[in-house]
């Protein structure tokens, strides 16, 4: 039940237990277990919530940079993303093949946040060879949920 | 001015699902559990096959029997999940939908008086189409003791030497009930002992949640008298895009292909090339199909447990079919009075013949949220009686 409980909580954490429990078909406490375990063994790393921001009045401004780096002795890229993404501005941090090394995705409340952190603490990082940032203007689908969109049955009757 | 119909189509009874719907259109904000078709889109890249054939300009007709490239993706298909050898270019016909391919089949077969036997509850078209065939249709109730299946000795009490078809419809709507190998042997050994064909109706032998769906024309000798009749509706959600198909011998198929070819000329061109994509590239979307479907499937047998409703575990399609016989109520009774109070609209097992009496049929083909309000409602009301 491992993989397709996964699957379903991850379309939709908020399902309760005992709705699972009879989705699966397997009892409460079995459910209950199972997250636990999931959650001990790092599998389930949280439950965060989607959220449009542009529909609220909260500015928000998201930047995707792209860094190249000189990998480190020993550590790799690895102590290099951790001195990135120790930073609670940084949103995700991923090891990417191809022309640059690092994707940093970066959430800031104005332009002038967003420049000031690369250049004041990214760029400052001394194996970072170089930056390229990308502002996000329209958010249409993340993680795997096209933004705004609501379901509408619009099936008729038939026979 | 008066009209003088036909009195053959006089005859028929509207569907049993229209007269109860029509009365749940009246209603506002009704929770419905009726709808007969996924709820789930036609998946993208099905779509995206459908719209680029469009933006290419292939809006002509296809040849009468079908696009070829789709019947070898059919044989394809038939084989590599049912073992089943037909020949692309004489044994397949690409109709509109499986409903079209229903009515060439028995059209194709019947003369004057012969008897089509049709196990009920079932889908509502077969008797219909049967009449307007000129057939006389025998019906066996099926029980729910044997879970819906139908047995060989029901089948010899029905059959009589005017008899010519059975109709043969499992994964079945309205029980949702399969049958497996070993049921379908008993069954085939009857039908060639008493020389007759089936027609079998797999429209849902993808949605099969236990095992692996078998058709009958797999068995030895079979394969001459079935005529197997799929489509692309249930298994990759693409009902409005109106394509099925039959397969049999090419006796049979090429009588089929001439009254499609008269009746209807060929099936949508542009849901044809949409159809190659799904067959080619769609397991995978099946596959998901299948496992939210079975997650519904579960979370409404359990819940029906909590509530002390009994139901046979249906194993195929995507309905369930309850038996709400312990509440002194008719079928009918029970849907219109579970409608009034609690606004969710299920369908009544009569609908479907009069073994469904005692029965309703509830479609899992809606949102797991959807299902739950629907639940705890149903908990309510039977409460109250």
């Amino acid at each position: 039940m491992r993989e397709e409980l996964l699957r379903l909580i991850e379309k939709n954490s908020k399902i309760e237990v005992k709705e699972l429990a009879k989705m699966l078909s397997v009892n409460e406490i079995d459910v209950v277990n199972e997250l636990a375990a999931l959650e001990n063994e790092g599998i389930i790393c949280g439950y965060p919530t989607l959220i449009d921001w542009e529909k609220t009045n909260l500015e928000k401004i998201i930047a995707l940079i792209e860094v190249r780096v000189t990998p480190q002795r020993d550590q790799g890229f690895d102590r290099i993303a951790e001195r990135i993404y120790n930073y609670p501005e940084v949103k995700s941090v991923y090891l990417i093949s191809g022309g640059y090394d690092l994707l940093v995705i970066l959430e800031e409340k104005s332009l002038k946040e967003i420049s000031s952190f690369v250049s004041n603490k990214l760029s400052t990082i001394e194996p970072v060879i170089s930056t390229a940032t990308h502002f996000i203007l329209k958010k249409y689908k993340d993680n795997g949920t096209v933004m705004g969109k609501k379901f509408e049955d619009v099936r008729e009757v038939i026979s | 001015m008066k009209h003088r119909l036909s009195e053959k189509t006089l005859s028929i009874k509207p569907s049993g699902i229209r007269k109860f719907f029509d009365l749940v259109a009246e209603k506002k904000d009704v929770i419905s559990l009726g709808v007969g078709e996924p709820d789930f889109d036609t998946p993208w890249h099905v779509r995206e096959e459908g719209i680029y054939s469009l933006e290419k300009g292939k809006t002509f007709y296809t040849s009468n029997s079908g696009l070829k490239d789709l019947r070898i993706e059919i044989c394809n298909y038939l084989d590599r999940r049912y073992n089943l050898h037909y020949d692309p270019l004489s044994e397949v016909l690409v109709t509109v939908g499986g409903s079209e391919a229903i009515d060439l089949a028995l059209r194709a077969l019947i003369n004057e008086g012969d008897e089509v036997i049709i196990p009920e509850p079932c889908y509502v078209s077969y008797k219909p189409c049967a009449i307007l065939a000129d057939a006389k249709p025998v019906t066996i109730d099926l029980k729910a003791e044997n879970d819906f299946r139908l047995t060989a000795k029901e089948l010899i009490d029905a059959i009589t030497d005017k008899t010519k078809v059975l109709i043969l419809a499992f994964p079945n709507n309205p029980t949702g009930a399969i049958m497996e190998m070993k049921d379908l042997e008993e069954i085939a050994k009857v039908v060639k002992e008493k020389d007759i064909y089936v027609i079998s109706d797999e429209i849902y032998a993808e949605l099969t949640y236990d095992g692996k769906h078998h058709s009958i024309a797999e068995i030895d000798g079979m394969k001459e008298r079935t005529i197997l009749i799929n489509g692309f509706s249930k298994a990759y959600a693409m009902t409005g895009w109106r394509l099925g198909y039959a397969c049999g011998v090419n006796e049979i198929i090429k009588q089929m292909t001439k009254i499609h070819q008269f009746a209807i000329m060929c099936a949508p061109t542009t849901s044809q090339y949409a159809a190659v994509e799904a067959l080619k590239n769609g397991d995978e979307d099946i596959e998901m199909m299948k496992e939210s479907y079975n997650q519904r499937r579960r979370f409404l047998l359990n819940s029906f447990k909590e509530m002390g409703i009994p139901c046979f575990e249906p194993f195929g399609a995507f309905y369930v079919f309850p038996c709400i016989k312990k509440f002194n109520m008719t079928s009918e009774d029970f849907a219109m009075k579970f409608l009034e109070k609690e606004n969710v609209a299920v369908v009544p097992g009569t609908a479907f013949g009069d073994s469904g009496e005692g029965f309703l049929r509830i479609s899992y083909a809606y949102s797991i949220e959807k299902l739950e309000i629907a639940m705890e409602k149903l908990a309510m009301f039977i409460k109250t009686l």
